[in-house]
């Protein structure tokens, strides 16, 4: 492989490499549309089950027409694909099954007739037949020209379908009982989004096989959600994401020609999963990881302002110099903590160091004050309100006191009606 | 104590839902009044929910039939508006506020109709209605139960029905939410407007409901509030003197026998 070959891939030089590029973008894109509405509906398995079910129909559709014409294989694919997702209904409708027994025999089954069929077939001696097992797990530098005209109109039409039913998918997708009331075509929706998704699935397998199918069907969607929560910005992302995942794919396939596409397509939509897992805003485990520590940190700096308030109170000398063994003495505080709040609060200027000892400024007074007087107010409430005994209330307030926004801090104090002492009869700080 | 109205806003004939062949509603039949807050109550298992899907034809009949506005439901669905329960719903959904209220307009709006300035307004002033405006783009994962219930709410009114069906609408929601919600149905009663209400917890119902239906699988009592409100009556409703019946519902079960001879 030299770089030359490189540039030539992404420059899409080659007839040969234009087709699958081609080709895998526009069947990862569709599946990721598709699969969007059944990830929505929570029927990512269903999807699993209608992936394998497509086999035997292919081979069945190959065994009586005798070629490999992709519109007849797409027809066998669309037979057994929508019969599985009917026997799985009827079992679960008439609970001869539950509805995760139904899924696993539908798709054990139809699998398993698949791979019987497959291998009558190649004991047959047909030569046209060479080729077929590439649904099993994808073959996309297979893709031929007659099959990318295929693509194409049914990327077509299934795009434009979804774009016009959207509404209805979207709302059976939420609310289904409040769509069937309101006179929603319920039944033609599912039947709708049920043949788009089998379609898609026929057409799929071409590229990742019919055991990796479910993946580029859910994991695009399921990437796309931690980014957004708007329905149409969900799908261009998931489409997005799938047509990355099939472009680094049939990368990988035109490397190294022995290696199957599906799999290294669907390591890669996992991998931007993943990524998506951690980074996305909002929803990201990173982005909560922050707000945690965010927190933590708010709930240590109030908890040492407090306590500078507090020694200050008991001293008479609200703004006297401390030492760092003097707040370790009334708290427990954990060393290295409290140093670490000690260093913000002065870079914030709430707190002045001098040598061994902090001083609250001016700023950092009214600053514990405000903390002092949400945490008695909360006091007094929790024990008025709450009928909690006076030594109860502390460890509420302390949790409490650092959520408390001034507009409850006003409700509060309009409930309690100013008051001056809580419930140990401190002095409750005036607002300032 | 069944009391029949002229001109019934709902009227439910020989009703009868078998689920898995045990009896849940057997020959429910009543009329109910227009423009007033009508109640449905009976103990757990009585079928309650049940009973409003049975007339939306969400739960399968098995005899029977009701009426709306004397017509059947497929005439007139645009004047029905339906409030499932919250619990219900998978509420991580990507959704805005705005998007679940839009949801009401659906109906008028059909699958291809474009949403015009005038949707949007209703759907403005139904969140205005329940208080809702200034979360008009938050995710609704992000909602409280009380908040969650007032979206559907405005759902609801963004309708534009003449008929509402809460189900179990106070379940899981703050005490401000639930009187805010029962301020605004008695305005919607001002208006006309006919609402039935699932209902659990008896100290409220006599102040909330104009009328009363009680039910325990089979209907106790249809009327007024002030008459049907009575210790014998909910006492008959809430103790269990239909063992038997629910035993001969179990036996036909087992033995796999029609509950109806058709």
């Amino acid at each position: 492989m030299t770089s030359d070959q490189l540039i030539g891939f992404f420059l899409l030089e080659e007839p040969n490499v234009q087709l699958v590029v081609a080709g895998t973008l526009l069947l990862c894109g569709m599946a990721a549309l598709v699969g969007c509405f059944t990830f929505l509906r929570k029927r990512s398995l269903v999807g699993d089950a209608v992936s394998h079910s497509v086999l035997p129909g292919i081979c069945l559709a190959f065994l009586i027409s005798g070629e490999k014409n992709p519109i007849i294989l797409l027809v066998g694919a669309l037979v057994t694909g929508l019969l599985s997702l009917i026997l799985m209904e009827v079992l679960t409708k008439n609970r001869l099954t539950r509805p995760d027994t139904a899924i696993s025999l539908m798709l054990s089954f139809f699998f398993g007739l698949g791979i019987l069929l497959l291998t009558y077939i190649q004991h047959q001696g047909n030569a046209a037949q060479a080729g077929l097992d590439k649904f099993i797990f994808g073959k996309a530098a297979s893709i031929t020209e007659a099959d990318l005209r295929l693509f194409l109109y049914s990327g077509i039409i299934i795009t434009a379908s979804v774009t016009i039913l959207l509404r209805g998918f979207y709302l059976i997708s939420f609310d289904e009982d409040f769509a069937r009331v309101t006179g929603f075509p319920i039944k033609f929706l599912r039947l709708a989004l049920s043949v788009l998704t089998v379609w898609t699935v026929a057409i799929g397998i071409q590229a990742v096989g019919v055991v990796l199918m479910a993946a580029l069907l859910i994991t695009p969607a399921l990437a796309a959600r931690f980014w957004t929560h708007s329905i149409g910005r969900m799908l261009v992302i998931a489409a997005l994401f799938g047509m990355i995942s099939g472009y680094s794919g049939s990368f990988v396939s035109y490397l190294a020609p022995a290696m199957p596409t599906g799999p290294w397509i669907v390591v890669m939509a996992t991998f931007i999963a993943v990524i998506s897992m951690f980074f996305a805003p909002g929803r990201g485990l990173l982005a909560r990881w922050n707000t945690r520590s965010k927190n933590r940190e708010k709930t240590l700096l109030e908890n040492i302002l407090k306590l500078f308030y507090q020694i200050g109170e008991k001293s008479g000398q609200l703004q006297g110099n401390i030492l760092e063994e003097d707040l370790l003495n009334n708290r427990a505080f954990a060393h290295d903590e409290l140093r670490k709040g000690l260093k913000r609060l002065t870079s914030k200027n709430l707190l002045e160091s001098n040598l061994l000892t902090y001083r609250l400024t001016n700023q950092g007074l009214q600053e514990a004050q405000r903390i002092v007087r949400l945490h008695r107010l909360w006091e007094l409430y929790l024990q008025r309100y709450l009928h909690l005994a006076p030594d109860h209330v502390h460890d509420d307030a302390e949790a409490m006191e650092h959520v408390i926004t001034p507009e409850i801090e006003a409700q509060l104090e309009l409930i309690l009606g100013n008051p001056e002492t809580d419930p140990h009869n401190t002095i409750i700080p005036p607002r300032a | 104590m069944i009391i029949n109205v002229q001109e019934p806003s709902l009227e439910a004939h020989n009703l009868t839902v078998i689920y898995h062949r045990k009896p849940v509603l057997w020959n429910i039949d009543f009329s109910l009044p227009k423009g007033e807050i009508i109640g449905i109550m009976g103990p757990n298992g009585a079928g309650k929910s049940t009973l409003i899907k049975a007339i939306l034809g969400l739960a399968p009949l098995n005899s029977g039939y009701s009426k709306i506005f004397g017509k059947s439901l497929n005439e007139v669905r645009k004047q029905v508006s339906y409030i499932p329960q919250r619990q219900t719903i998978d509420w991580d959904f990507p959704a805005s506020v705005t998007d679940v209220v839009m949801m009401g307009r659906y109906p008028s709006l059909g699958l291809f109709k474009r949403i015009t300035k005038k949707d949007r307004e209703i759907v403005q002033q139904a969140l205005e209605q329940v208080n809702m405006t200034e979360y008009a783009n938050r995710q609704i994962s992000q909602l409280s139960g009380g908040q969650q219930q007032r979206v559907f709410l405005a759902r609801a009114l963004a309708q534009q029905a003449d008929l509402y069906l809460l189900d179990e609408p106070f379940v899981g929601v703050d005490a401000s939410t639930e009187a805010a919600i029962v301020q605004l149905l008695r305005d919607m009663k001002n208006e006309g407007k006919t609402i039935v209400v699932v209902h659990h917890d008896l100290h409220t119902a006599a102040e909330y409901f104009n009328w009363l239906v009680l039910i325990n699988a089979s209907l106790i009592a249809s009327g007024p509030t002030e008459k049907v409100f009575t210790d014998e009556l909910l006492r008959n409703t809430y103790s269990g003197k239909l063992t038997v019946l629910s035993q001969v519902g179990d036996i036909m079960r087992e033995q796999n026998f029609p509950v109806r001879e058709k």
